[in-house]
């Protein structure tokens, strides 16, 4: 659906290059919400720009549906981008025309019929729930509303792709969780590709299926985000999911300890099983759980514990090897001394 | 002591009526060519729509090169184009002439000032949606600039007030003329502080109206 090819971006800021995207190589399927996360500066923000030319990248090509838009001419990328939706951190409507009018702009630029634009801006409208702030101005709008005026307006052309610039930055964490619950409806219903960057993995984790990290310009991580957030790599990718999954123990607690302490992870189906209680049935250890947790992603769960184990040690060690026969993910946090 | 007020009365209304169509012809003229010049200046800067040095620096340095001569100057100077527009280098149509090649420059200043406060990034989500230049100018720019605007035909129109009154000079006519005739020279104070206090009111009236204007269409 999206093919990146080495694409590559250099900004000129008072003489001087800076590297904002750097070789980076991609392909996002028809109809996946794709999550790229990074901090600012590390070029997600330009990679996503690049992908309906709102910047035009150095070197590299983009294809959208086959069609390589890098080198369209100005009235074929106007038509491109028609079928390109986006949305923004600050919404960027405008403000002296009302809701109605700001999604009827976008029909507009398509040279739908006024019967046209009447019918689909009142469609959209509903699809976003804004029925009755149709004759607002965006001042008297809440944070939340404007986006969903932002969502609409992206969404008037039928688009094949969405592309969401930290779309939820600027919300509370309830009304981010409304805007993030209608992309994924909006996904399912209409099929449409989502790519969103982001620099909160919260965001990922609660929509996307695939993402990528991003840093320095460069994609150091991509993958399946049940996996990354399971197996993570790279330093940065385990930051990132540690400020969504908080599994540290506080250091007093830990020095504390008398016995082995372990951190397991089960994935999947297995974290449906009775991996815990058939340890203690089959080994002489007591066990005593310090932290735990089920994260869904994807409505897949990923159990993470941290548990005590105290007995013999031979008999501790055996039990360790149990548990590493029967899942992938142990981690020996503290031995005994 | 109100005497003289009444004796002049007819020559006062007179000249009221010529200060208006000055500033009338000479503000219109100017909204006319200064919008879209004020335009030109915007969307021909780096970065945006019709970038085009070539075209910038040649608007601009007219724009500067008006605005740096003197009106008094520019009154005179323009005295034969004045007579090629108009036939004539006498009266308030004469006079008009020189308001409105001076108004032209200050007013498209303004309106490029009020177009360089939208945010860019209203005009980026624009562009992304798809939308023609020229329907992101009509429906973005001009909507967005609108208070801006507003107030800047307030401030033109109150410049072009304070000008009209040299036009007297080369015989405009006008409350400004009005004032220096009867006033200064004959050294008529009642007059010159009545013809002054009517100044006061219009520029008054103007602003107040400017701002009730600018303020209705603000939708921010």
């Amino acid at each position: 659906m999206i093919e990146v090819r080495d694409v590559t971006k250099i900004y000129k800021v008072k003489g001087k290059e800076i590297v904002g995207v750097k070789n980076v190589s991609l392909s996002i399927d028809k109809g996946e919400i794709f999550g790229i996360v990074g901090y600012s500066g590390a070029g997600k923000s330009s990679l996503l720009r690049c992908l309906n030319l709102l910047e035009k990248p150095t070197s590299g090509d983009i294809l959208i549906d086959g069609v390589s838009i890098t080198t369209l001419g100005k009235k074929e990328l106007r038509e491109e981008r028609l079928k390109i939706g986006m949305i923004f951190q600050h919404f960027y409507l405008i403000s002296a025309k009302t809701v109605l009018e700001n999604i009827a702009f976008a029909l507009k630029a398509a040279g739908k019929s006024k019967d046209e634009i009447i019918r689909k801006t009142l469609e959209l409208l509903k699809m976003v729930g804004l029925e009755n702030q149709k004759d607002q101005y965006p001042s008297q709008l809440s944070g939340g509303q404007k986006q969903r005026v932002g969502i609409a307006r992206a969404l008037a052309n039928d688009p094949k792709v969405l592309l969401c610039d930290e779309a939820t930055s600027a919300l509370d964490p309830n009304t981010t969780k409304s805007i993030l619950s209608l992309l994924k409806s909006i996904n399912k219903k209409l099929g449409i590709t989502i790519v969103l960057i982001s620099h909160e993995m919260e965001v990922v984790k609660e929509i996307c299926h695939r993402m990528a990290v991003m840093q320095d310009g460069e994609i150091i991580e991509l993958g399946d985000v049940y996996n990354i957030f399971a197996n993570p790599e790279k330093e940065l990718t385990k930051t990132f999911i540690s400020s969504v999954i908080q599994m540290d123990l506080p250091e007093p607690l830990l020095k504390n300890r008398k016995g082995t302490v372990i951190k397991i992870q089960f994935k999947g189906a297995i974290a449906e099983e009775a991996v815990v209680s058939e340890l203690f049935q089959n080994f002489q250890v007591k066990g005593n759980i310090l932290h735990g947790k089920i994260e869904y992603i994807q409505e897949t769960p990923l159990g993470i514990f941290i548990m005590e184990l105290i007995g013999d040690e031979t008999e501790v060690k055996r039990a360790i090897t149990y548990i590493e026969s029967r899942i992938e993910n142990l981690e020996v946090v503290k031995k005994v001394a | 002591m109100l005497d003289p007020i009444f004796t002049i009365l007819p020559d006062l209304n007179k000249a009221f009526f010529e200060t208006l169509y000055m500033v009338a012809i000479s503000l219109g003229v100017s909204l006319i060519v200064g919008l879209p010049l004020g335009v030109i200046l915007f969307v021909t800067d780096k970065g945006l729509l019709f970038e085009n040095v070539l075209v910038k620096q040649t608007a601009g340095i007219i724009v500067n090169l008006i605005r740096s001569v003197p009106f008094i100057i520019l009154l005179v100077a323009l005295l034969p184009l004045t007579q090629l527009i108009t036939g004539t280098t006498i009266g308030p149509t004469a006079a008009s002439v020189s308001l409105s090649v001076a108004a032209i420059p200050f007013f498209a200043r303004l309106v490029e000032t009020s177009l360089r406060e939208i945010d860019k990034g209203v005009i980026e989500a624009a562009v992304a949606v798809g939308a023609t230049p020229w329907m992101i100018i009509r429906e973005v720019l001009l909507p967005e600039a609108k208070p801006g605007i507003v107030q800047a035909i307030t401030v033109t129109a109150i410049s072009l007030l304070g000008y009209s009154a040299m036009a007297g000079i080369v015989g405009g006519g006008g409350i400004g003329d009005f004032a220096i005739r009867f006033g200064y020279y004959r050294y008529d104070n009642t007059i010159m502080i009545t013809t002054v206090v009517l100044l006061i009111v219009i520029v008054q009236l103007m602003q107040v109206i400017g701002d009730g204007v600018a303020k209705a269409v603000n939708k921010r």
